[in-house]
């Protein structure tokens, strides 16, 4: 379980987040939405331990995040991270190397799912075919805490599809929780169990969607715009 | 991508009616095996726990029977489904005669509209 004690995180100019409190449920797929610049990736990279909250703590099962907490949480920014002149086997193999619980084999079978030539030079890799080899070497971790930074942005349907394929067809919930950002709401939100609304670096609640349809008979996009209205 | 729901009705009850409706139209038959929770999800773009709830409603409307290890089937209780025809058949006279009420009709309007069209096509068939 994931939990947020009181963290805030201030830039130099901007505060990025402001006393969150909030415990994230596991075995689910959760959506983070908020407009941009609410303080979803801030959030997305404290939970990875690539950000340091300013106050507060965040922590994974009760221990801090820390460079040992990041062997629990498998993160897709929305950045290329890999090296270009590399080949999709050897981007596959380096990331091997880099993490003890990547499951190469799982890794291939997810490429082979995806339609991904294996000897392609990732450089030459279509922008739909980069975007699913991310998802794939994201998915082929073994770990708890799988987070994706938008990762359908700038992706054409189909390629948006395959990745949201992979995507139910690799995670197991019964060990997995799976947080996702993206401004595709409407498009995965038969995909999501949970929303978090995030605004200003404030979150704002945290529902079921189910619920959201039942009470409130409302997209999660309306729901949100609800919210930041009665905030306003 | 997946398929479209009602924004202001829960999946999993979508997902139920959707199937209790393929069932009833023989696309589903008794005894039938449906597809595992994460087949499920990935053909319909839903979340697996929702498919689960689902499966889960449907078993406790006594549709479908869950077989330890092997998966859920269609139920092979003939009884059941001719009982869930007939609750579809009452859902939806009851949404009709809720409309044509809000549309300020009358039962015997109704019952009259129902005779003359089903006259006509009877007519026109033959």
């Amino acid at each position: 379980m994931i939990t947020f004690e009181n963290v805030s995180k201030r830039y130099l100019t901007k505060q990025a987040l402001s006393d969150v409190n909030v415990s994230i449920p596991e075995g689910k797929i959760i959506g983070l939405v908020g407009s941009n610049g609410s303080g979803k990736s801030t959030f997305m990279k404290m939970i990875a331990g690539l950000v340091s909250p300013s106050e507060g703590k965040v922590m994974i099962d009760q221990e801090s995040v820390s460079r040992r907490t990041a062997n629990k949480v498998a993160f897709l920014s929305e950045l290329d991270a890999y090296y270009s002149f590399f080949s999709v086997k050897e981007t596959i193999h380096f990331f091997a190397t880099q993490f003890q619980d990547f499951d190469i084999e799982k890794a291939h079978d997810i490429i082979d799912f995806m339609d991904i030539d294996v000897n392609q030079k990732v450089k030459h890799l279509s922008k739909g075919n980069r975007g699913r080899l991310k998802i794939a070497l994201t998915l082929a971790r073994e770990v708890p805490i799988i987070l994706m930074d938008e990762p359908l942005s700038g992706l054409d349907p189909m390629v948006r599809d395959s990745i949201v394929k992979g995507l139910l067809s690799y995670i197991d919930l019964e060990k997995q929780t799976v947080i996702i950002t993206t401004h595709e709401v409407t498009e995965i939100e038969p995909l999501l169990e949970t929303v978090i609304a995030i605004r200003n670096g404030k979150v704002l609640a945290l529902e079921d969607v189910e619920t959201i349809r039942e009470r409130d008979r409302m997209r999660i996009v309306e729901w949100l715009k609800k919210l930041y209205q009665e905030e306003a | 991508m997946g398929e479209e729901f009602n924004p202001s009705k829960p999946i999993y009850l979508q997902l139920v009616d959707r199937i209790s409706w393929e069932i009833i139209k023989g696309e589903r038959k008794t005894g039938e095996k449906l597809p595992s929770v994460r087949e499920m999800a990935i053909q319909s773009g839903v979340n697996p726990n929702t498919v689960s709830r689902t499966y889960n409603e449907l078993e406790r409307m006594e549709i479908v029977e869950t077989k330890r290890g092997q998966g859920t089937f269609v139920t092979e209780q003939k009884e059941k489904l001719v009982e869930l025809r007939e609750q579809l058949k009452i859902n939806h006279i009851q949404n009709f005669i809720e409309e044509m009420k809000q549309m300020g009709f009358s039962s015997e309007d109704m019952i009259e509209g129902i005779r003359t069209y089903v006259t006509n096509e009877k007519g026109n068939q033959s």
